[in-house]
């Protein structure tokens, strides 16, 4: 063994991750950032001091034994590392790309008091990338329970909870109404931030630990809630249908045909694959001049797919300032690299029409911030008299959603004034053994937060039918206790 | 009730009406047990497909299949046309999608259909005439050799009216001559449902207005994924904005936004005659000889947009 690293014998500096130049990068859909190389990754896991007290660990919602899959990378066993990891998260190659590590292990790595945090994230998805790439795959020891879970959605949430539900020995069904498993990361979060590719792999390996995905299934009409329980014998179930109903503006010229939803937007061009028209059979004509307006990560995402598409100018519309902005600062910094221009304090009043049923332009309004409201962020107000149109062919809306009502249209559910399902603290419904997360209890969020709350439902739904929780008698091991490096498992490479 | 029922979209059985019309019998025992009159489906032929919505025609909850009406307008329903055989399976098919048609207790009803909406009326007027009530069917085709399903209407319906745009069978004029008709004759009739083109509904919602007749229609705008997710659906009801897929498809037709409707129907229809035309060439290309449709021909349909939504 080497002698021990100290904080004076590390690379001082993180590692860069290599990324698209942004010129070049706004006309393709490869990823932006371009992950670490086998020595970019040595010299990163180089930085982490092993240390004892461990804080990265208690900082990731699920618990990874981070120093342990970094010793490995370190070590060259990426294999080894790779299996750490898998041990509490399935989803490497995602979390490692979509979590806001900034906020959790980095933020109290022991490293990142003198020095830039080690880069935790980027070694994941780099472990993550490499199991994917040479087809590893843990299948561990399952000692089947005889419980039938049924999953609603197979996107972020649904995933997570499949995965900790198969885990602990249950025979689990995902329904996906789309044709394709995958949610959100499949049909919202593009390619140039996430690969369909990697999120593919993933599903791939909850079928390799028995997950069982139906698409082309919509709950709710092609049979409900209540018959799931009484008559398909589903022990429990969860429910995490995720994003809603897109909210329109509700301004003169909404109507219009160059009007979109983000959500169409990022459909069409994401799962329907419209940007290899017609080689994919799905349109999607865009403008020159494209508005969108709202500042989430999904209006983000919108401008950046609008440049990528083609479009020669995309501005974005927001009418607070960019203190106020939701989406991730790296988010913003992204699409102003890549040349978005930014409307802050602008609200739209009409959508103008160009004759023939598209659109021309907008008229808008300033807009100042007055008193709190009750977001707690400051309330804009129009100022008057600063009306105004400028150019656009295509407006995209991205002003967030309200909740989605086939589940109110065909359940007996309780859900709360605003539609969105009623649950308690344990993420339990109304109707006993049904459960639900994600956006369909919460309204819009993040993809981590959705995959907490599917795991989340995952402890809740093992409590309810009397499964034991290993995590609660092994305190100092992994969220769920199945810690793969103790137990047999079998190894097998993929077919 | 398993999910391992679930389909795998084969067609069991495929029938041609005419040179553009083609009825696909789908199996799917799961769908055919939840299926209810007035919604629809959304299928994909294959994997680079697009996804359409169509009217579920009929089901049949004994054989476990769903049967859909289509026409050969556009290049993904051409392509359909040529492809799909008994035998064959569809790379996708989700449903049943939107609320059903509410077929309450109306006594007497006028079931209108025109062209492809010929077919989704029929369950209609078989579940009021189930209900009991006296269901008077009209239907217009643009001229005889189109007729189809003419002896399943007529089991089902009281009184039965064939219109054709050239009178080379029944009535010679559109449903709404139909409608008049219908109207002079009886003059408690509580309700008209009417499927088919916008021009046509519209025409239809317009010729009941006068009588403040309830009048119902459903509308199937261009569509994505038909769960209310993309809003792509948009439809004007009155002061408010509806999505057909899961608030619809049926609405007042008195309160429709029929220009509106028709307008956002033509969004693709530049990027849809290229794909024809695109798909025509290919064919000839091949040597396949029932590219069948010029593209011409699309161009010279009377209701130019049945193309984007098939059912």
């Amino acid at each position: 063994m080497a002698k021990k690293k100290t904080i004076r014998t590390i690379p001082q500096e993180r590692t860069p991750m290599r990324e698209q130049e942004p010129r070049a990068r706004a006309k393709n859909f490869a990823e932006v950032a371009c992950g670490y190389g086998l020595d970019e990754a040595l010299r990163e896991a180089e930085r982490c001091l092993l240390c004892p007290d461990q804080p990265c660990v208690a900082g990731c919602p699920v618990g990874i034994d981070i120093p342990g899959f970094i010793r490995r990378i370190g070590e060259k066993d990426f294999r080894g590392a790779y299996d750490v990891i898998a041990a509490t998260n399935l989803l490497a190659a995602v979390c490692g790309r979509v979590c806001p590590q900034e906020t959790q292990c980095e933020e109290v790595c022991t490293v990142g008091e003198s020095l830039a945090p080690v880069a935790i994230g980027r070694l994941e998805r780099f472990a993550g990338d490499a199991a994917i790439r040479e087809g590893w795959v843990n299948v561990p020891h399952i000692e089947p329970n005889g419980f039938r879970i049924g999953i609603i959605g197979s996107g972020p949430a649904g995933m997570a909870c499949a995965a900790d539900m198969a885990k602990a020995g249950c025979e689990v069904t995902v329904f996906e109404a789309f044709h394709q498993p995958g949610g959100v990361l499949k049909y919202g979060i593009p390619d140039f931030r996430l690969p369909n590719d990697v999120v593919d792999a993933e599903v791939e390996n909850l079928r390799r630990i028995g997950v069982r995905f139906e698409c082309n299934t919509l709950v709710g009409r092609l049979f409900t809630i209540e018959q799931m329980v009484d008559e398909m014998g589903f022990h429990a179930v969860f429910i995490g249908t995720g994003a809603g109903y897109p909210s329109m503006l509700g301004v003169p010229g909404d109507s219009l045909n160059g009007v979109l939803s983000a959500n169409e937007l990022l459909t069409r061009c994401n799962l329907m694959r419209a940007r290899d028209f017609p080689d994919y059979d799905t349109p999607l004509p865009l403008g020159k001049r494209v508005a969108v307006i709202g500042a989430g990560n999904t209006a983000m995402d919108a401008m950046r797919v609008c440049l990528r598409l083609g479009a020669e100018k995309v501005t974005c519309v927001y009418r607070r300032s960019r203190a106020e902005c939701p989406a991730r600062a790296e988010e913003v910094h992204h699409a102003e690299q890549e040349g978005i221009e930014f409307h802050w304090l602008t609200a739209p009043l009409a959508i103008l029409d160009d004759g023939k049923g598209g659109v021309r332009g907008m008229r808008c309004t300033r807009m100042e911030l007055g008193a709190p409201d009750e977001s707690g962020r400051r309330r804009p107000l129009p100022v008057p008299g600063s009306d105004f149109d400028f150019d656009a062919d295509q407006v995209v809306y991205a002003i967030g959603t309200h909740a989605n009502p086939i589940i109110g249209q065909t359940s007996r559910l309780k859900l709360n004034r605003r539609g969105y399902i009623e649950t308690g603290d344990d993420l339990a419904t109304s109707m006993a053994g049904v459960y639900a997360g994600g956006d369909i209890v919460t309204g819009a969020a993040t993809v981590i937060e959705a995959m907490g709350a599917g795991r989340k439902a995952a402890r809740s739904m093992k409590a309810y039918l009397g499964i034991r929780d290993l995590a609660r008698a092994d305190p100092g091991g992994t969220l769920f206790g199945i810690d793969l490096r103790e137990r047999n498992f079998a190894r097998l490479r993929a077919a | 009730m398993h999910p391992g029922e679930l389909s795998r979209f084969e067609i069991v059985a495929r029938e041609d009406f005419s040179d553009v019309t083609y009825l696909l019998e789908v199996r799917h025992p799961l769908m055919a047990r939840a299926a209810k009159p007035g919604q629809f489906v959304i299928v994909m032929s294959h994997e680079h497909g697009e996804r359409i919505p169509l009217t579920i025609a009929d089901f049949d909850r004994a054989r476990g299949t769903i049967t859909l009406v289509i026409q050969a307008v556009g290049k993904t329903t051409r392509e359909m046309q040529q492809a799909c055989r008994a035998g064959t399976t569809l790379h996708a098919m989700v449903g049943p999608m939107g609320m059903p048609s509410p077929i309450g207790s109306a006594k007497k009803v006028v079931c209108v259909g025109g062209g492809l909406g010929v077919a989704p009326i029929f369950p209609q007027a078989r579940g009021f005439k189930e209900n009991g009530a006296y269901v008077i069917g009209i239907v217009g085709f643009r001229s005889k050799g189109l007729v189809f399903w003419e002896d399943k209407f007529r089991a089902c319906c009281d009184e039965f009216i064939v219109c054709t745009d050239d009178g080379s069978a029944g009535l010679k004029g559109l449903v709404t001559e139909g409608i008049r008709r219908a109207i002079e004759k009886h003059a408690d009739i509580d309700e008209v449902v009417a499927i088919g083109p916008p021009v046509m509904m519209k025409g239809c919602a317009e010729a009941t207005r006068a009588h403040r007749i309830r009048t119902l229609v459903s509308l199937n705008p261009i569509m994505v994924d038909g769960t209310g997710m993309c809003g792509g659906c948009r439809v004007k009801i009155g002061d408010q904005v509806k999505f057909a897929c899961v608030d619809g498809p049926d609405f007042d037709g008195h309160r429709v936004d029929f220009d509106d409707l028709m307008s956002r129907l033509r969004r693709y229809a530049r990027e849809e005659r290229a794909a024809s035309e695109r798909w025509s060439a290919n064919c000839r290309m091949h040597g396949l000889a029932d590219a069948a449709a010029p593209a011409v021909e699309l161009l010279e349909l009377p209701d130019p947009f049945d193309d984007v939504k098939g059912g």
